[in-house]
């Protein structure tokens, strides 16, 4: 009998009397008297209620909730509410209703329309933009800055981010680029072969790499290693006041933070465009002289002859600017972050797509460029 | 379960009671760093008890092993009687259960409200309904004084609420154990009171046992009942008992009364 809650209602004239006992665990559900007793106090006859408890042999929050929720349907109808309950018991009670709601503090949950959302998000889009040419200029003032000398970014900063972005990225550099070589060079043979042109491997391999693979191995890969690296960074810098830390300090964070990963990327990742390029040409080298056995010293004078030097150039171009994105989109995101651990997974997130989707847009507007200007 | 209450306390000799937490000359490393060595003491059901110590003392490493985040190198740790870290992880897991933590600075997740906070160990340790697990939720809340914050996320609330509202997490599972991690470090005079006066009537109406680490001397001495003080240089526990009879005590350790004074008798009576 007492390892079940128990609720016993008695209505004498207009005093409601609910008695609570038994055994209140939250594995138990509540007694069905529970619910009745909740109506009980909507009806409109009664006007006083009284808490008690006869052999309450043990509770916990179960008893503690359903008790919370007679006083507060009492409180709505304003009915005054008498406790004859155990100590414990009942200045937990006291205690829940101690700090009334703020007021203003509820939440309506309401979804929004479709069309409310959309326009929002174009609505949105404007202050983004906004936003996003406020930061690059900040840093064209940090850049003229680093030119009159008076830059406050550190040179240890500087080559710590090379050393990062640069030499630790090559390992990586080395298989993607080299495996790229490898795959372009089969791909071409397949067809290039029907018609025992085998030599051209050379030239296809050698232009896609210079002209535009290499860069884009390079930047994809930097902007998933190096760019989310940068936004989380910074992210969590913001998160923990360390960038407000520096702005106290009067040191602009883009001169401290921002300049030197800018710069470093840019630099380096010309570098590792052409440390891919070479990576990618032994790859299809590999290619052509074990597979389609064309002879070593044929296949280089091949590369040679059918690879003017302007692709490698092209190729720089197209590299610096896809370090210039990584970079800029990486730190944006994360000084842009919120100061929570979820708003730092999507500035990483965010930093990531826009990398890689400025890269293949820059992509199509200097292939197009090169194209008019016919480099 | 075998343990005492306050009042059985008066009237049987302590050595009949099981604690509800004993810890048995216990040592903790990192590597060959020795953080702690020896360290004993019990805490008994209805306990609040002080972990006390300056800085680097491994007062929140010593609380990390009471929690099971970090094994101890030496030495045994039993809740109930039970065994804690020679026992399988299920046995752990299954301790664990009993008890609540709050962390420094609340670690509520931040991509939930605190509702969902608080739900999330009801959903999953519990068979409540989603409608109940709600109410539980906002009764936590309420008695953690953030009645109305339900659906806020924790990056919007001040830092006095988040340890509300990481004190409510604690609470959800109504643990008979609660830890408390620097629970008013960080707080104005009067969220602390207020947030002591919780404690000190979790304690009496919930029976809750409470292991807090703190260095705020006037909530120490406000509601600890029993403590440690541990000691950075000879790194182990140098002063046991209840604080404020710690101060009175003619025989306590030197730094444990430097600590106890905020720096000695001498800046005491300039006060």
């Amino acid at each position: 009998m007492d390892t079940c809650p128990q609720v016993v209602i008695q209505v004498r004239e207009k005093l409601l009397h609910i008695c609570v006992g038994g055994c209140w665990n939250r594995n138990i559900p509540w007694p069905q008297e529970a619910g009745d007793a909740l109506r009980a106090i909507v009806d409109a006859r009664i006007s006083n209620v009284r808490l008690e408890s006869t052999e309450l042999v043990q509770w916990d929050s179960s008893l503690l909730v359903f008790l919370c929720q007679v006083v507060k349907a009492a409180k709505e109808r304003s009915i005054p509410v008498q406790t004859a309950l155990p100590h414990g018991l009942d200045r937990m009670l006291k205690l829940a209703f101690a700090v009334p709601p703020k007021e203003g503090s509820g939440r309506e949950n309401h979804k929004e329309q479709l069309f409310a959302r959309v326009g929002a998000c174009v609505l949105g889009l404007l202050p983004r933009i906004g936003d996003f040419l406020s930061f690059l200029g900040e840093l064209v003032f940090s850049f003229r800055r680093l030119l009159l000398g008076k830059t406050q970014m550190r040179l240890q900063d500087l080559f710590s981010a090379m050393h990062e972005c640069g030499i630790q990225a090559l390992p990586i550099i080395s298989l993607t680029s080299l495996l790229f070589g490898l795959i372009l060079a089969f791909v071409g043979a397949v067809q290039l072969t029907q018609f025992g042109a085998q030599i051209y491997v050379a030239g296809l391999v050698g232009i896609g790499m210079l002209r535009v693979m290499g860069a884009i191995m390079v930047g994809v890969v930097m902007s998933g290693r190096v760019g989310a690296a940068y936004a989380a960074l910074i992210g969590t810098m913001q998160v923990n006041e360390e960038v407000d830390a520096l702005s106290t300090l009067g040191v602009s964070p883009h001169d401290f933070l921002v300049l030197p990963r800018v710069l470093a990327l840019m630099g380096m990742v010309p570098l590792l465009t052409l440390y891919a390029d070479l990576m990618g040409l032994v790859g299809g080298f590999m290619v052509g002289t074990l597979m389609l056995d064309l002879n070593p010293m044929e296949y280089l004078n091949a590369t040679v002859t059918m690879v003017p030097f302007k692709h490698v150039i092209v190729g720089l171009v197209y590299g610096t600017t896809f370090g210039g994105i990584v970079a800029l989109f990486g730190c944006y995101h994360g000084i842009r972050c919120g100061r929570s651990a979820q708003a730092v997974g999507q500035a990483t997130t965010t930093a990531v797509v826009h990398s890689i989707v400025g890269i293949i847009v820059a992509t199509a507007v200097i292939t197009i460029v090169c194209n008019v200007l016919g480099v | 379960m075998v343990g005492c209450t306050a009042q059985d306390k008066q009237t049987r000799p302590l050595e009949d009671c099981v604690p509800r937490i004993r810890v048995r000359e216990l040592s903790v490393a990192f590597g060959s760093y020795v953080l702690m060595s020896k360290v004993s003491f019990d805490v008994q059901p209805g306990d609040i008890f002080m972990i006390m110590g300056g800085s680097g003392c491994g007062k929140s490493t010593l609380l990390r092993v009471l929690m099971g985040l970090k094994e101890p190198s030496a030495g045994t740790v039993q809740y109930d009687g039970t065994d804690f870290w020679n026992g399988t992880a299920n046995t752990r897991s299954e301790l664990m259960r009993g008890t609540g933590v709050l962390f420094q600075n609340g670690a509520l997740w931040s991509s939930m409200t605190l509702a969902e906070n608080v739900q999330l160990p009801l959903q999953l340790y519990t068979d409540m309904d989603e409608a109940m697990i709600r109410e539980y939720a906002s009764l936590k809340l309420a008695l953690a004084g953030l009645a109305g914050f339900e659906d806020y996320y924790p990056s919007e609330i001040s830092g006095g609420m988040r340890k509300r509202a990481g004190l409510a997490r604690a609470m959800a599972l109504d643990p008979p154990i609660l830890f408390l991690d620097e629970p008013s470090a960080g707080l104005d005079p009067v969220s602390s009171r207020l947030l002591d006066d919780l404690i000190l009537e979790l304690r009496e109406s919930l029976g809750t046992t409470f292991v807090i680490v703190s260095h705020e001397l006037a909530s120490i001495f406000a509601i600890a009942n029993n403590g440690i003080f541990l000691d950075a240089q000879t790194r182990t526990a140098t002063a046991h008992g209840d604080p404020n009879a710690l101060l009175r005590a003619p025989d306590t350790e030197a730094n444990a009364r430097l600590f106890l004074t905020r720096g000695g008798a001498k800046a005491e009576a300039t006060t």
